[in-house]
């Protein structure tokens, strides 16, 4: 049996394109976990995109904590014999999948971005320091866990005559010693640095809040109008949301053209952005390693040049 | 308050190369150092320490001379280091299990502090395995912590939102790289440092017979391959190429 298992709804789609791929290959069957609530809608659209059985583990539990999640899962994988499982590797499933792994005693991948059959043993692949190098790796036992982040795989069309089973089950879980006392929306802007096609990019090179004004007028006249940022712009300053942060801990992306001023290079930055098309670098010292890892770089002041830069593509676009 | 850190010693990326003929990673003679975020769960174990009192011990699984860096987290402010050698094969599986071991043998702990993730594989897979294997709470992405008495409270940084959670005592805790900013040693503390004890603990004494769960196949590079035509003359000038560059390259529309 190959389980899957994710709170996001689009990543199970796309887990369970890559799953019923593998559960065909194993010639087992591939069944999608939900915790919480029968949702009679959702088992049905699981089963549309592949899923050959829903099993809904009933729950009271209203927020996800890993200690209890850890536990529904463990009574899933022992009830159904599951032997692969792959779990959505957003930030509930990152801390999901290493727990439930330490207590089965055994292997786990994460953020896989590759899973196949090599020697009928699942093999994984997945990106190492900071984007220099993809480890391939095998499983030797199982239960065998994988985790897998959003937008790897596409999700299967959705086929309506599909059938399925949905299993329900009721587990106790032992309540975790752990309480949420809060939880706080981020307040959001509505930006998708991800399928951005342009993005300009703003670092520690600038010196006041205001100043990134410079790098929404650039991305205004480039059409792409997506401002992006490194790790202080967004995480120390917060002069920008965190969704307009590009990074190893931020979002991943790969626009056509990628502009970053002001910005040094640090291999966490570069790890967020290397598969842009075109990478464009500014900045003032001519040793900054941004320039590295760039196609085209101008050195000089980011205050003089990017206005300068925004007239100049005005022109030239008309 | 007892406080357990596990660090762990890593390459430092950013000195790392791709071997242009074989297209795999050089990782012979590449500078090591403690994984930055480490260094923030070493901080915040000693904001800790400062405030209730209690001991700090660092807890390593790594090669022999990873002691060079455990004396840098003694001088930043540990108690004790404990170093165990990586065994011949290990993976996630066998390193959490032997610092879980480790971890039983010290004894009496309330808080284990870890990074999120280390920075070379990024895989976020120790604090969690842990806490699983100890059947403790876990509180991960925590960007700020407050320790009570009896209760430690953190807001972890979830992305979309933020969540605060409280957890008694034990509890394992992850940190990000924003919750503080790591101390520089003074040239008194490190060498005062020299006389901080690290003890070395053998694998096999702590779990014999471990074996991977997981097999390494292969590591291949990934090269970064860029044209690097860096203008750097008059400005006016430069912008100017720039912009017919970029037009060539059809990114204009």
């Amino acid at each position: 049996m190959v389980l899957v298992f994710s709170d996001d709804k689009k990543l199970t789609l796309e887990m369970l394109s890559k799953g019923s791929e593998l559960a065909k290959e194993l010639g087992k069957k591939l069944t999608a976990v939900v915790i919480g609530k029968n949702d009679d809608a959702l088992a049905k659209e699981y089963i549309a995109h592949g899923a050959d059985k829903v099993f809904v583990a009933e729950t009271d539990i209203k927020s996800f904590k890993a200690e209890e999640y850890t536990e529904l899962l463990e009574n899933v994988i022992k009830e159904t014999g599951a032997e692969t499982v792959l779990i959505g590797s957003n930030k509930n499933g990152k801390e999901l999948a290493p727990r439930l792994a330490g207590r089965l005693n055994t292997g786990c991948v994460a953020d896989c971005t590759n899973l196949y059959l090599k020697d009928k043993k699942l093999t994984t692949e997945r990106i190492v320091y900071s984007g220099n190098a993809i480890a391939v790796e095998q499983f030797n036992s199982k239960p065998q866990i994988a985790t897998v982040p959003s937008k790897v795989f596409d999700p299967l069309p959705k086929d309506d005559k599909r059938t399925g089973d949905v299993v329900k089950k009721k587990f106790d879980v032992e309540k975790s010693a752990s309480k949420i006392l809060k939880i706080q929306e981020m307040k959001s802007e509505g930006v998708n640095v991800e399928d951005a096609e342009i993005i300009v990019s703003c670092g520690r090179g600038f010196k006041n809040k205001d100043d990134i004004k410079l790098v929404d007028d650039l991305a205004e006249v480039l059409k792409g109008r997506t401002v992006g940022c490194s790790r202080p712009i967004a995480a120390d300053l917060k002069w920008l949301a965190e969704e307009h942060w590009i990074g190893l801990s931020g979002r991943k992306v790969k626009p056509k053209l990628y502009i970053a001023a002001g910005i040094s290079g640090q291999i966490q930055h570069i790890a967020g952005m290397r598969d842009s098309g075109v990478i464009v670098a500014i900045n003032k010292d001519p040793e900054a390693l941004i320039f590295k890892s760039a196609d085209y770089g101008i050195v000089g002041d980011l205050y003089e040049i990017l206005p300068k830069l925004t007239n100049a593509v005005k022109e030239k676009m008309g | 308050m007892n406080i357990i850190v596990c660090a762990k010693q890593v390459v430092d990326v950013s000195e790392m190369k791709v071997d242009s003929s074989t297209k795999k990673p050089i990782l012979q003679g590449v500078p090591q150092k403690i994984s930055d975020i480490d260094k923030n769960a070493m901080e915040e174990a000693i904001k800790i320490k400062d405030k209730h009192g209690g001991k700090i011990t660092v807890l390593t699984v790594g090669p022999a001379d990873a002691k060079e860096r455990i004396k840098e987290l003694l001088a930043m402010g540990a108690d004790e280091g404990i170093l165990v050698p990586y065994p011949d094969k290990y993976d996630y599986h066998v390193v959490s299990t032997l610092l879980t071991e480790a971890i039983k043998k010290i004894g009496e702990y309330d808080i284990i502090l870890c990074g999120e993730a280390s920075i070379d594989l990024f895989s976020g897979q120790i604090g969690p395995r842990l806490a699983g294997l100890l059947n403790i709470p876990q509180i991960t992405y925590a960007q700020s912590v407050n320790a009570e008495k009896d209760k430690i409270t953190a807001d972890r940084n979830m992305g979309d939102k933020s969540v605060t959670t409280e957890s008694s005592y034990p509890v394992l805790i992850t940190v990000t790289k924003e919750i503080n900013e790591p101390r520089l040693p003074s040239l008194m503390q490190i060498l005062g440092a020299a006389n901080k004890p690290i003890n070395d603990w053998t694998a096999e004494s702590l779990a014999d017979g471990l074996n991977p769960k997981i097999d390494a196949v292969e590591l291949n590079g990934v090269s970064m391959e860029r044209k690097n035509i860096i203008y750097k003359d008059d400005v006016d000038e430069s912008v100017k190429n720039l912009v017919d560059s970029l037009a060539k390259e059809g990114v204009l529309r």
